[in-house]
């Protein structure tokens, strides 16, 4: 690794949240996973992506969620590893229908009072063996991740690192497919911006793009990034706040993901939430195997 | 003397013994040790056994309290044809032959009629009933002793007498009957297609028929020529006694083989299923067989088992007679009972649990298969249904690959071993051979990166490169390529080399040397495995985000300077982001089609295609510092 400092990193800025802050965050987190297993344990072989995505979204404002940050996301079969994408446009939910064996991932990033929470929730229909290897792995990506930041690692470095992982496993990098390549991005309070609440461009909300945007040129001028990727941008240190991170692997057709904040302090780092689904049903398989 | 009429009459009597004319049921052990005595050299007892009226010329190795084996001959050959598959198979079994009626020492009628194929199913369960009268026997047939066994195994007296039936190039002529009107009736352009090549295939039947010609022919030189015919059109190496000097006779009367039988079964088959266990081996190099005839024989034998072999009609018996009996042990061995071979287990038709794919039922070699473009090419390979044995250093991650391997249904051996380790590589071969059989495929992968210029690599250092990227590829070629030529079921070896092997670079002169030998002896051990039916493909990839660059070693650097440049190329390389699966891809592919040499990525193919366009250009290249 190395051991150079490329540039004189600029002073990080303070921890922007309160503890009442993360609850909120907290909160908001496992009301987007509750609404993801309610839309899991509803879907049946024949239902298509549009239909899992809408459901997810219903579910979403039933519960007050009032803007996204970006639209729910339905992938099933193939397209759960990303096979064959070659435009972002092809991120959005299809007519594919849920078959036997398949596996999915439903993705979703609602936004309430400013919080936002960004998940990423992997399933199966009926049997997959290789679904259950990668779901036992994916703890794996989880803990490494946690303990890099601790160390205060640069996000490349620790990117590196997650694909070096990949590569023991044997499967393959699928985050790398995302725009940008990113792993994961910052995730701060949106505060009230212009623009018209629920509208979306390309999938995102248009108050996430601006919020975006700004940020990128602010955290640019610091020398670091809201996007964490592999290249020479995310050479910086974690920069403290919450950042929202989706390792997604994928070997042959079957892909899995999560996606959860991460909270990253000035000496610490820690999930901001243990009781996920994707933690339960690793440590549940690991107890069967 | 007893009054009953004796089964046999051995050929060489002593005269002194009566047990030779006990009675059947109590003649084996007596016959046994009789024939002992009388062994002929080589170990066969002669014997004749009557059929009716005539008397056939037997024949017999090996011990009588093994399983039988009945191997019958076809047109126009002799008992010789075996001679290699029975002295092969003599080891384990009591291997019986015999000339069929019209060749060799047995009775020759003359009339057409005599030669009918009910009268030729009877010779085969007299000599049967006389060899083995109490338990069944295998029967293995080529070519006309094929035509006429189907007639046997089809009868109910099979059920039995006959206890497995190993078949090459002769189909039942009821069964073609049907597979001719099916064709005729159903004229799609497939059907078509395949009369049309069957009936190109069957152009000496036709000429059987006419008067006088064919056995004129016979007479007046053909078989004086046959070994010719032989040596150009069938790849067989004359031998001694064959052809056998009663070839002209012989083949001019069994010219009546096909005129009693061809037209009245062909025209009006009959319904002849089995419930014997039939293996066949379609020669796929046959000049008279068309494999498309074996299509749908599962109908009439639905225990079926369906092999290949690269050969043609007679080199299959006279040049890869071991290989032939190889396959009839394996069969005969596993209706005995024992659990079927690897290969043979992929034969079976209809069985459950079997695995589809282009390489189903093939065993796939690849070592340095723990990472990178080695784990890539396993797993590629179980994915298409092939079997793997794997080897690494790292049995960690070794483990892992067949475990993955396992989730895409492929099973999987693993060995830790150092392919710069001769002995080693030769256990490894060993040991592969015998838990799962000779491999199909043959990955030499296995190789590490070293980078330095010429007076820096030390001497240490050069020979650690050659050791494994050079000496792992020739212990690998050499110890599964002896398998493979041995084996003679042809094959494939896969040498990954690279794009250094035709880029020089003032920084990789070890690399690049060891790299550069492995794509000359690839382009030698293709010359010479062509014969055998191995193909030799050399694999040049490129920059691929592998393991390669965390692992590559540096002359003249120190630990810290050398992680430092490890962390550079591996960075460098994974922005590359050529994956390895799509070398896998590419090396899958290869062996498909047998390429002979494969640059896989873009840098890699321009740098062979300016490797021949301005050599020269690729030299100053090389002075380029990296």
């Amino acid at each position: 690794m190395s051991t150079r400092t490329a540039r004189k990193p600029a002073p990080l800025p303070e921890f922007p949240f309160t503890e009442q802050d993360l609850a909120n965050f907290r909160e908001l987190q496992r009301l987007a996973y509750r609404c993801a297993e309610k839309v899991a344990a509803w879907l049946e072989p024949g239902v298509t992506e549009r239909q899992a995505a809408a459901r997810l979204r219903k579910e979403l404002v039933a519960e007050g969620v009032q803007d996204f940050f970006h639209v729910p996301f339905a992938w099933f079969g193939d397209r759960t590893a990303f096979r064959h994408f070659r435009t972002p446009l092809q991120f959005f939910a299809t007519g594919r229908r849920l078959a036997e064996g398949m596996s999915y991932v439903l993705d979703c990033a609602p936004v309430v009072d400013g919080y936002t929470a960004d998940i990423g929730y992997a399933g199966k229909m009926g049997e997959n063996p290789i679904w259950d290897r990668i779901a036992k792995d994916l703890l794996d990506y989880r803990e490494l991740i946690v303990d890099l930041v601790r160390q205060r690692r640069t996000l490349d470095e620790v990117y590196a690192a997650v694909d070096a992982q990949i590569a023991r496993h044997g499967y393959d990098n699928r985050h790398r497919v995302y725009p940008g390549r990113v792993i994961g991005h910052q995730v701060t309070r949106m505060e009230k911006v212009r623009g018209p609440e629920g509208l979306t461009m390309f999938g995102f909300g248009v108050r996430t793009l601006q919020t975006l945007g700004r940020e990128l040129v602010t955290e640019r001028v610091q020398g670091r990034s809201p996007l964490w990727a592999d290249g020479r941008a995310s050479r910086h240190a974690p920069t403290p706040g919450l950042w929202a991170v989706e390792p997604h692997v994928g070997f042959r057709d079957v892909g899995l993901k999560f996606e959860e904040l991460l909270v990253v302090t000035h000496d610490d780092a820690y999930w901001l939430d243990d009781d996920v689904p994707h933690v339960r049903r690793a440590r549940a398989l690991a107890a069967t195997a | 003397m007893t009054s009953e009429k004796p089964a046999r009459q051995d050929e060489n009597p002593t005269g002194q013994d009566p047990a030779a004319k006990a009675p059947k049921s109590r003649s084996l052990k007596a016959r046994w040790r009789k024939a002992e005595k009388a062994d002929a050299p080589g170990g066969i007892r002669r014997s004749r056994i009557p059929s009716g009226a005539l008397s056939l010329a037997v024949y017999e190795q090996g011990d009588p309290e093994r399983p039988t084996v009945l191997l019958v001959h076809g047109y126009p050959d002799t008992h010789r044809v075996w001679d290699d598959v029975a002295a092969e198979l003599a080891a384990d079994h009591h291997v019986v032959r015999y000339d069929v009626r019209g060749a060799g020492d047995s009775d020759k009628p003359r009339a057409k009629e005599d030669y009918r194929l009910e009268l030729l199913a009877q010779d085969l369960f007299a000599v049967a009933d006389a060899v083995s009268p109490e338990k069944p026997v295998h029967v293995v047939a080529h070519d006309w002793g094929s035509i006429q066994s189907w007639e046997a195994v089809t009868d109910p007296r099979a059920a039995e007498r006959i206890a497995s039936y190993t078949t090459m190039s002769g189909p039942s002529l009821d069964h073609m009957g049907h597979w001719l009107r099916r064709r005729w009736r159903r004229p799609t352009p497939r059907h078509l297609k395949q009369l049309a090549s069957q009936g190109l295939h069957s152009w000496y039947i036709y000429l059987f028929h006419l008067p006088v010609l064919a056995p004129a022919a016979w007479r007046l030189g053909l078989a004086r020529n046959w070994g010719t015919v032989l040596r150009l059109v069938e790849d067989v190496t004359p031998r001694e006694g064959h052809p056998h000097d009663t070839l002209a006779g012989d083949a001019a009367r069994g010219v009546l083989l096909y005129r009693a039988n061809m037209l009245p079964r062909l025209l009006r088959p009959g319904l002849r299923p089995t419930s014997v266990p039939v293996q066949l081996i379609t020669l796929t190099e046959d000049n008279y067989v068309s494999p498309a005839l074996s299509e749908g024989l599962e109908e009439w034998a639905p225990r079926l088992w369906r092999r290949e072999l690269a050969a043609t009609h007679w080199s299959a018996l006279l040049e890869k007679g071991t290989t032939v009996a190889r396959m009839i042990r394996e069969f005969t061995a596993h209706l005995e009972g024992a659990p079927a071979a690897r290969e043979l287990a992929a034969a079976q038709q209809g069985r459950e649990g079997g695995r589809e794919g282009e390489f189903a039922g093939k065993l796939a070699v690849v070592t340095g298969a723990g990472s990178g473009i080695g784990r890539a090419t396993a797993l590629a390979f179980a994915e298409r249904g092939a079997d793997l044995a794997l080897c690494d250093l790292d049995l960690e991650a070794l483990e892992r690959t067949a475990e993955l391997a396992g989730l895409l249904g492929a099973e999987a051996t693993i060995h830790k071993v150092d392919v710069s380790d001769g002995p080693a590589v030769d256990a490894f071969a060993a040991t592969v051979a015998d838990q799962q059989g000779v491999p199909d495929i043959v990955v030499n992968n296995a190789g590490i990166g070293h980078s330095g210029t010429f007076l820096e690599t030390t001497k240490k250092e050069w020979e650690r490169v050659l050791d494994v990227n050079l000496w792992g590829v020739i212990h690998g070629c050499r110890a599964f390529g002896t398998l493979l030529k041995e084996r003679g079921q042809g094959g494939h070896i896969v040498n990954v080399s690279s794009a250094a092997a035709y880029l020089p670079s003032k920084m990789l002169a070890a690399y690049s040397t060891s790299k550069a030998a492995v794509f000359m002896l690839s382009d030698c051990l293709r010359a010479e495995l062509a014969k055998e039916k191995i193909g030799v493909s050399t694999i040049c990839p490129g920059i691929v985000n592998t393991n390669i660059t965390r692992t590559t070693t540096f002359s003249a650097t120190d630990a810290a300077e050398q992680a430092r440049k490890q962390a550079k190329f591996s960075g460098l390389y994974a922005r590359r982001g050529f994956p390895p699966e799509k070398v896998a891809t590419e090396i899958v592919t290869a062996v498909r089609t047998n390429r002979a040499v494969v640059p896989v990525t873009i840098e890699s193919k321009a740098a062979r295609f300016l490797s021949r366009l301005s050599p020269a250009a690729l030299r100053a290249g090389a002075r380029l510092k990296m």
